[in-house]
């Protein structure tokens, strides 16, 4: 064998074992993450930790049930914002809009999807805590809605387009009004896309923490009501793990625990719903 | 139905001059020509299904029961004027509310069922669903979602049915059996159809009309467009010289 070719099978098996590596490292990273916080928070995880309030300051145990209601209401409230605004802006994109319009929009939605978490928290703070004097659920509520209108505008959209040009034209041809067509055949056909573009956008904003830091704030207690501030498992994770006890920081790593199969489970159903095939074969 | 002096355009492209053509009540009427002579343009304006596309404009008129329909309201004319498509497109619903569709939009007081299984039968597809109306219509085959389309396009009972090479994307037998549907069904509507198919052409329709880039070439009786073409380009087409 001449120098050159072995070289050059030398290069090539470097660069394989190289890519492979990083396929590993990439996929291990998610299997490293969720072995570590069983490891750490797996034995924090009980009954209580589900039901009982934060313990007092330098007592052992306690839970975290009122920050699992607050992010509840927080998903609930930003679902209110984010889901019709999106859906219904959406339907304007996909159906009615002419291509200039759409461009706009479409690229103000990618913007608005690109604008970093933090930069979302100032601007709700700015907007729906400053002029009240305090902070709120509904303030967090709406920083998290603010973040989940691009994402399922733009999913939703592609979701739509997709669905076959024949169809509308069929509902048309039957004397059904551009209203009736969408509401009854186009939005029916690609309702599982949508559906999945709205668990996916749950998903992501669910463990957003920063716009949660100066809006709906946190709270050692049941939170009084939409009005006032509330805890919520991320700003937990963020206020537990830079607390100097060890009990907490369990706490915090069976948060993390908690939060990340959410999501998990959230993405999985996702699939699943999608894997389920299009409503509409395509042609 | 009377289309006259329609002149049609796509932006500043015009690609149909002066069509005059009278569809004949309760018969069947076949567009002919090759691809790109304006036929599928011609009948989508039937129903004003050109106006879903961008930049389109036409000229003329066409006379339904002696009114223009281009001065009536879009949606109540294409209750009255059906269509199917190429290629079949049910509705991802069950083949009952594929058929009920037209009628529940419509607000229609009739009984659904009834009217379901009146048009499932108009459109010889009865005997072969009525175990399975409500199962989807996507596990029909392609034959029957197409004959699907034909029963759904007769519940809201239009006076016009407009078919755009319903078959070009069947099978033969299938074919055959639509072809057969719809020289029966002349009795319950008048029938305009498109085909890049000159037999099928020659075996449903009672009137034919050749279009040629845009130009009504002739419209005659079927039998007398097939045996004694009166253009000679008519004459050269149907031979088989071009297209």
């Amino acid at each position: 064998m001449s120098g050159r070719l072995r070289w050059r099978k030398f290069v090539s098996a470097f660069m394989l074992t190289l890519t492979g590596v990083c396929a590993v490292v990439a996929v291990s990273v998610l299997f490293f993450i969720l072995g570590y916080l069983v490891f750490h928070g797996g034995t924090s995880l009980s009954w209580n930790f589900f039901t009982k309030l934060p313990a007092p300051v330098g007592e052992i145990g306690g839970g975290m049930a009122n920050a699992i209601l607050g992010s509840a209401k927080l998903l609930l409230l930003a679902a209110l914002i984010g889901v019709p605004v999106g859906f219904l802006g959406a339907i304007y994109l996909a159906e009615f809009s002419g291509s200039s319009t759409a461009f706009v929009v479409r690229y103000a939605a990618d913007l608005l999807n690109g604008v970093p978490s933090i930069v979302i928290g100032i601007f709700a703070y700015s907007l729906a805590v400053l002029p009240f004097k305090h902070f709120s659920t509904l303030a967090g509520g709406f920083a998290l809605g603010l973040m989940m209108i691009p994402i399922t505008l733009r999913s939703t959209e592609e979701f739509l387009r997709s669905v076959p040009n024949a169809l509308r034209e069929g509902a048309m041809a039957l004397g059904a009004s551009k209203w009736r067509t969408i509401s009854s055949v186009i939005v029916p056909a690609a309702y599982r896309g949508i559906l999945t573009a709205v668990l996916l956008a749950f998903a992501r904003v669910a463990g957003e923490t920063a716009p949660l830091l100066f809006t709906a704030l946190g709270n050692r207690f049941w939170s009084p009501g939409w009005n006032q501030p509330t805890a919520s498992l991320p700003a937990m994770i963020y206020s537990y793990a830079q607390a100097p006890y060890e009990d907490w920081h369990r706490q915090a790593w069976a948060a993390g625990l908690v939060l990340l199969v959410l999501i998990l489970a959230i993405n999985i159903i996702a699939r699943a719903i999608l894997a389920r095939g299009a409503a509409v074969p395509r042609s | 139905m009377t289309i006259s002096k329609v002149n049609f355009f796509y932006g500043a492209k015009q690609s149909l001059f002066n069509i005059n053509l009278d569809i004949a009540n309760n018969k069947v009427t076949a567009l002919i020509g090759p691809s790109g002579c304006g036929k599928s343009t011609l009948l989508r304006t039937f129903n004003r299904m050109h106006e879903t596309v961008k930049n389109a404009r036409l000229e003329g008129e066409i006379l339904l029961d002696g009114k223009n329909i281009l001065s009536q309201d879009v949606t109540a004319l294409r209750r009255r004027v059906g269509m199917v498509f190429q290629r079949p497109n049910p509705f991802p619903k069950s083949i009952f509310d594929n058929v009920a569709y037209g009628l529940k939009i419509n607000g229609s007081k009739v009984p659904l069922a009834e009217a379901v299984e009146k048009s499932l039968r108009h459109a010889a597809l009865w005997d072969e669903v009525k175990d399975h109306l409500h199962k989807s219509a996507y596990e029909l085959s392609g034959g029957q979602q197409q004959r699907l389309c034909i029963a759904r396009a007769l519940a809201v009972e239009p006076e016009v049915l407009l078919l755009d090479e319903p078959c070009s994307a069947l099978d033969p037998i299938s074919t055959a059996k639509i072809e057969e549907l719809l020289v029966q069904l002349k009795d319950l509507t008048t029938i305009a159809i498109v085909t890049h198919n000159m037999q099928q052409a020659a075996r449903v329709s009672d009137f034919t009309a050749f279009l040629l880039v845009g130009q009504l070439v002739e419209f005659n009786p079927t039998p007398q467009l097939f045996t004694t073409p009166s253009d000679p380009r008519t004459e050269a087409y149907i031979t088989g010289r071009f297209g």
